[in-house]
């Protein structure tokens, strides 16, 4: 069917089908590449450049999650040079974010010996939470910009585009039109936005009150007035 | 309050709501000037009738410096805060004017006034330079405080010099070059040499004359042109990179404001060469007079038939627009470019595919530096074998350099490759003012530092790489041995974090930790490590970041660490240094 490419991936020669990322590569030869903003089901951005490899010939590093096999490819997942942009970019990443949610990456900082206080004095991103909508809520401390809630928000899935993004530089964050409360938006509460988090940014309500020590009952309690106040709030404001 | 009256914007609404999401730009920019700002109601409107996502508006008016969520003052006064203006003396400026500011706060005048820093203005031989409404101020700190909020002011008068004048033919006159006065010195011949010549035949004279871009990247001409037409896809486009914002650099602004039709013809001969049918001329946002010269040629143009259905009676048919940016320096990279004109965010793309195949909305794109454009007529006309006669053989052509700084004639020079920067700097330029040499930033923010020892380098792309140094967009800043280059320093890395767009993780957390570092450096107190997490943070990138600007980000820091070890370490440690 589609033609075949082979390459060597840390000196082990691999078969992929044409059109195959050095990610999935490495993955068929037993490699693992760390990523962040990497998802199987969004559209691969390669901005967390967690996943960047040494490709010969290539002036800089680059991004596995997007770069395609190309025959005779010599490829090294794990060179010293590929090490200290990953350790680096984590160790800067832990100066910024709250990441005490994020198993995974925090296993990839074990694992590459990437120190969280290699940055003192270093500003941290630490917005209040936004508590907005009976759903979920938006712990913006702990995002890491992966942009997969803002992909799946629109074009990835569910085409509401109800969020976006505000500022830029190391003063992005994810918001809505002019920060209006999430009910005042096209969000259609699909939730996907939560699914594809991967820190804990977006967390469902109940799981957040329930972490704050609320009983189940409480929480019932809580969020029905809030469910109920929205359902009569539209017919009013017809 | 004052209501917001949404029936201003009608016009607005009529004009870009067709266009589509493409106008978005445009459409805030008509928007802001007659509101002073972009209130909600404001941008709800324009996003319906763009039909655009009310998110995705708001994520763009957020991206772009020169669009405002919330009332400013009726005038802003953009200080220049980059290094030549910092050395002539900013920081006083704005503390002057700032104090001035609150003074008259309760002045019954009405005037409400505001004083903001700004990015490198690209008027770095007028510094320091700041920036009225959008008016350019040369030698602000010689203007009254009420002339300047008046903008009332002369307009920046630049040097222009060198051993030669191709590309500055027609500059230096203060004032544009019209239609009639650019034809009789031969312009547009050029392209009417090309029109009779097949599209291959003039991407082999291209080639030939060894043209590359003189925007920074020092690419082959020709091949891009090649590449982009041999690609499918209908229509092709060609752009004009106008974003010029790289610190330092002013040269486009001056070929912009002096030969506009120059660059109209490159421009064309590009597109006919290519097969493009439509172009987009891109001009930072802070350029609006260059905007208001270029927008008058286009229309001399059309009205003289060199644009429209038959080029100059030919059947070649070609039309462009001319767009404004809106305050982003990552637009200058011509992925965020095209995002740019698309109505987006100006987040670089992920290259491959590349422009040449997959640019403009998504179609085989040619985008060429302002510079590179103006070499075309001259090619087209005289061949490329007497353009080779100038510069040597791997770096051909004429190459102009921006000297600003510590210099006897700050200004815009024109010189064939292969003169050694000593030449450009005492022979044209007069000198360094105020001392002796200490060194030149070449390449602009994104450049590197060369020092005395350096004089002797002829300026080539082959020189130079030999060297450790980059031509980039032939900016160079000169630094007298009075100057703390910490100083310097700390200004590039205010720069940088305030540019990043922030989608790669190396460049968006990257510029802000090094901006942090280069604080406590700058301050004399470094902390121990401080230079080996300067090391790991410019290699990571250098190495690692999605485009151009976080690959360059760290070059000027990690080429002063090379020569100057000893500013990095806390000043108790280090020998006692010469302060301002």
């Amino acid at each position: 069917m589609s033609e075949s490419i082979s390459l060597t991936i840390n000196g082990q020669p691999v078969t992929v089908p044409a059109g195959t990322t050095l990610l999935k590569a490495a993955e068929q030869a037993g490699i693992s590449i760390p990523t962040i903003c990497y998802h199987d089901y969004c559209t691969a951005n390669g901005l967390c450049r967690l996943c960047v490899v040494e490709v010969e010939g290539s002036r800089t590093l680059v991004a596995s999650c997007v770069a395609k096999a190309a025959p005779n490819m010599q490829v090294q997942t794990h060179s010293e040079r590929v090490l200290r942009a990953r350790r680096t970019v984590l160790e800067m990443l832990e100066a910024s974010v709250d990441l005490s949610e994020a198993p995974e990456i925090q296993a990839f900082s074990q694992e590459l010996n990437a120190d969280p206080q290699r940055f003192p004095d270093a500003e941290k991103r630490q917005p209040p939470v936004v508590d907005d909508n009976p759903m979920y809520v938006r712990d913006y401390a702990k995002c890491v910009l992966c942009w997969r809630c803002v992909q799946v928000c629109a074009e990835d899935a569910q085409y509401t585009f109800a969020i976006n993004f505000t500022g830029r530089g190391f003063e992005t964050q994810i918001g809505t039109f002019f920060e209006k409360p999430l009910p005042d938006t096209s969000c259609v509460f699909c939730g996907q936005c939560v699914g594809v988090c991967p820190t804990n940014a977006l967390k469902p309500k109940r799981q957040w009150l329930m972490e704050q020590g609320y009983s189940t009952d409480e929480i019932m309690d809580m969020t029905r007035t809030e469910r109920r106040r929205r359902k009569r709030a539209p017919l009013s404001a017809e | 309050m004052n209501e917001i009256d949404l029936t201003l914007l009608e016009p607005v609404l009529q004009t870009y709501g067709p266009q589509g999401r493409t106008a978005l730009l445009p459409a805030l920019h008509a928007a802001q000037d007659l509101y002073g700002y972009l209130p909600e109601p404001v941008a709800e409107a324009v996003a319906r009738a763009l039909h655009v996502p009310l998110a995705d508006v708001h994520g763009v008016i957020e991206f772009y410096a020169m669009f405002y969520p919330q009332k400013v003052a009726q005038t802003v006064l953009h200080v220049c805060n980059d290094p030549a203006c910092g050395m002539a003396g900013a920081d006083a400026l704005f503390k002057n004017l700032t104090s001035r500011v609150e003074l008259n706060l309760d002045a019954p005048s009405g005037t409400s006034v505001t004083v903001e820093r700004a990015p490198c203005l690209g008027l770095c031989e007028h510094a320091p330079a700041l920036m009225v409404q959008g008016a350019q101020v040369a030698q602000a700190d010689r203007r009254s405080y009420e002339d300047l909020v008046r903008g009332r002011l002369p307009r920046p008068r630049t040097l222009v010099g060198g051993d030669i004048a191709i590309l500055t033919a027609n500059c230096g006159k203060n004032r544009p070059t019209t239609l009639e006065e650019y034809t009789q010195s031969g312009g547009y011949s050029g392209l009417r040499r090309a029109l009779q010549s097949s599209p291959a035949e003039i991407i082999a004279e291209v080639k030939a004359s060894g043209l590359v871009g003189r925007g920074g990247a020092a690419f082959p001409t020709g091949l891009k042109w090649e590449g982009a037409a041999n690609a499918s896809g209908d229509p092709k486009y060609v752009v004009c990179n106008a974003d010029e914002a790289e610190p330092g650099t002013f040269k486009d602004r001056v070929l912009m404001e002096n030969d506009p039709h120059r660059i109209l013809e490159g421009l064309l001969i590009c597109a006919y060469a290519v097969g493009a049918s439509y172009g987009y001329w891109y001009i930072r946002g802070e350029y609006t007079a260059q905007m208001e010269i270029v927008t008058h040629a286009v229309e001399e143009a059309r009205q003289a038939g060199i644009l429209g259905g038959s080029v100059l009676g030919s059947p070649f048919h070609f039309d462009m627009e001319i767009r404004r940016g809106a305050g982003a320096y990552i637009c200058g990279e011509e992925t965020a470019l095209f995002e740019s004109i698309e109505g987006k965010r100006g987040f670089p793309r992920i290259k491959p595919p590349f422009p040449t195949t997959h640019g403009l909305f998504g179609r085989p794109t040619v985008i060429n530096n302002v510079e590179t454009l103006a070499n075309l007529p001259y090619i087209l006309a005289h061949g490329a074998a007497q353009y080779r006669q100038m510069g040597t053989e791997k770096s051909p052509g004429p190459k102009l350099f921006c000297l600003s700084g510590d210099v006897v004639r700050p200004g815009l020079y024109e010189v064939p490759f292969g003169v050694t920067f000593d030449h450009l700097l005492n022979d044209l330029a007069g000198g360094v003012r105020g001392g002796e040499l200490k060194a030149a930033l070449f390449g602009g923010a994104a450049g590197a530092f060369a020092t005395p020892q350096h004089l002797g380098v002829r300026l080539t792309f082959e020189d130079l790489r030999a060297a450790g140094l980059p031509l980039g967009s032939g900016v160079i800043t000169v630094f007298n041995q009075h100057r703390d280059l910490r100083d310097v320093l700390l200004r590039l890395g205010h720069f940088f974090a305030d540019e990043s767009c922030g989608k790669c993780y190396p460049c968006q957390l990257g510029t802000q930790r090094q901006y942090e570092i280069l604080q406590r450096v700058a301050a004399g107190s470094p902390l121990p490590e401080d230079v080996a997490r300067l090391q790991d943070v410019g290699w990571t990138m250098t190495d690692a970041s999605l485009c151009g600007l976080g690959q360059t980000a760290a070059s000027a820091v990690l080429s002063a660490m090379r020569h100057w070890p000893e500013l990095f370490v806390p000043a108790a440690q280090s020998a006692p240094q010469a302060q301002v």
